[in-house]
């Protein structure tokens, strides 16, 4: 339902966005990965029709973006949850929505409601918003049209914690009714959660992409020893390289039994010996992506 | 052949049709007046109105207190702040970066500018309808209190007064498009035509400034029966003013990144 092709945006010679290709399907929740200043808002603004990609091309429904007549029908958008006048109340903020698309102001409340801001939250100005309700209102906003296709841009910044279940219910509900979700995020946590798909980009550029469970069944083993200077040495000496997680395992790019006959070959007591799982998706993002964050902090 | 065709097997849902030029500029309508900002300067143009009124009711010579007098008093406050109210329909969309929404929900961004022209001008018709109902009543006031209370109104002056309200909102719109920052377009606005009426004391531009001065050619408009040679020198001046800046802004909005 959203298809990207060779999407690439460049402002002078620094390629904000470089050759980006997926597609969104359906009935399912895809996940738009990578830290910030990776180019996963720039896409996302070029897939509506905001910026104009320097090349390649992006669809909605096999249509570009801007040639969508009333495109809050078909598309859902949320880009940006504070920008919004703040001194309109929320409600406002639908109610001159649904004009401009024709939708029934009686939806307002209903889709206000749907988000969780009550009426007193409605009647409020924006300006005393939290970015949580923000967020929320956002979502209203992308809603409001019942659209078949929903793009949201880091939507789950802001929400507390029962909040982000709320909206991981939401947009997987919305899949399997047969939508199709578009959702970035620089946590990996946050999306794996929901998504059905994974699209990772670092530097402008897609690093992996695919089915989670694939992406996940080919990140390697998590290892753990109760003397963990032995077991590098045995990884090491088995040529096996490894990476390090913040609680003392190893993740290996190798199936189990390698690494479990290396260490019996030593003689090595193990403690834990698994698919590395989400834990090794991890260790990849942060591996693909590394330095990135940092060049952004510098542009 | 084809007509009958497209009625009978629309190819788009009617929903899914671009939202109509009216539909869009009763949004914009809408706009001007749902926020604070906007509500409070209509509520002060409204109020200064009243007050151009009393302060003529109180201090001007009772022959004067007629209807031309009052309705031609009563267009100051809107000439001033109405266009600071155009100016921020096309600035707040940056500055406030609604234009995210806006230009999501209607990609055609000629559009959106077409109705918020639309909306300015038929606020500046509103307003100066609003302006006759008070400069009656102060004249009624008038006629009570020992004034004139004459309702002699030449039409000119009526249709001279709503065209000088819709030059100034369309030239607020057009410096609010083209500089897409509320203080500098505001700023511009008042400032610049005052530093080219300076400019036009110096006697070699003086000839020029009578075309293209706006403040000096729209003074015109506040008396009956403009000439052809006023009418022409108020069109040379809002070319100027009005139609250059908004050719360039309306060029601006439509190539604008929006983020």
């Amino acid at each position: 339902m959203i298809t990207v092709e060779h999407l690439t945006k460049r402002y002078g010679s620094y390629a904000a966005v470089d050759d980006v290709s997926f597609a969104c399907e359906p009935g399912t929740v895809t996940g738009f990965l990578g830290p910030n200043g990776a180019g996963k808002s720039t896409t996302m603004r070029m897939i509506c029709g905001l910026s104009t990609p320097t090349s390649g091309s992006a669809t909605v429904r096999g249509v570009p973006y801007r040639r969508l007549g009333n495109p809050g029908r078909e598309v859902g958008v949320l880009l940006d949850a504070s920008a919004q006048h703040p001194g309109r109340t929320g409600r406002e903020i639908l109610t001159l929505a649904a004009l401009t698309m024709g939708v029934d102001t009686k939806e307002v409340p209903r889709v206000l409601d749907r988000v969780g801001l009550n009426t007193t939250a409605g009647k409020r100005r924006v300006k005393a918003y939290s970015l949580g309700m923000r967020q929320r209102l956002g979502l209203a906003l992308a809603l409001l049209g019942d659209p078949a296709v929903l793009i949201l841009d880091e939507p789950a910044n802001g929400l507390d914690p029962e909040g982000i279940f709320w909206m991981r219910g939401l947009l997987r509900d919305f899949a399997d009714r047969g939508g199709a979700v578009l959702l970035s995020s620089h946590l990996l946590r946050e999306v794996e959660a929901v998504a059905d798909r994974l699209v990772v980009i670092g530097g402008g550029k897609i690093v992996a992409q695919g089915d989670k469970a694939e992406l996940l069944a080919q990140t390697g083993t998590l290892v753990r020893a109760a003397d963990p200077a032995a077991l590098a040495m045995v990884l090491d000496r088995a040529g096996l390289p490894g990476t390090r997680t913040t609680d003392g395992g190893v993740v290996v790019p190798t199936g189990s039994e390698v690494i479990g006959r290396a260490a019996a070959d030593a003689g090595l007591v193990l403690l834990e010996l698994r698919p590395a799982g989400s834990g090794g998706l991890e260790q990849m993002f942060l591996t693909l992506t590394a330095g990135d964050s940092v060049k952004e902090a510098v542009r | 052949m084809t007509a009958v065709l497209q009625t009978e097997a629309p190819s788009v849902r009617p929903e899914f049709r671009s939202p109509g030029l009216g539909r869009l500029t009763l949004v914009e309508l809408r706009k001007l007046a749902d926020t604070r900002a906007g509500l409070w300067l209509l509520i002060i143009i409204a109020l200064a109105t009243v007050g151009t009124s009393a302060i003529q009711l109180g201090w001007a010579p009772d022959e004067e207190q007629a209807l031309d007098g009052f309705f031609g008093f009563a267009l100051l406050p809107s000439a001033i702040l109405l266009p600071v109210l155009g100016i921020l329909s096309m600035t707040a969309e940056w500055s406030q970066r609604t234009a995210l929404t806006t230009f999501t929900l209607v990609p055609a961004r000629e559009r959106v500018i077409a109705a918020k022209l639309l909306a300015g001008a038929l606020i500046a018709l509103a307003s100066t309808a609003a302006m006759l109902v008070i400069a009656s009543a102060a004249n009624l006031l008038a006629a009570a209190l020992g004034g004139d209370g004459g309702w002699n109104l030449p039409p000119s002056l009526l249709w001279q007064g709503l065209a000088m309200q819709i030059i100034l909102v369309l030239m607020g719109m057009a410096f609010g498009a083209l500089l897409q920052n509320s203080p500098l377009a505001i700023v511009l606005y008042l400032a610049l035509p005052m530093v080219w009426s300076l400019l036009g004391m110096i006697s070699a531009i003086a000839d020029a400034a009578k075309w293209l001065d706006i403040n000096v050619t729209t003074t015109a408009m506040a008396e009956a029966g403009m000439t052809g040679d006023e009418w022409a020198r108020v069109g040379a001046s809002a070319a100027v003013w009005v139609v250059l800046p908004l050719a360039l802004g309306i060029a601006r909005v439509l190539r604008r990144e929006v983020n």
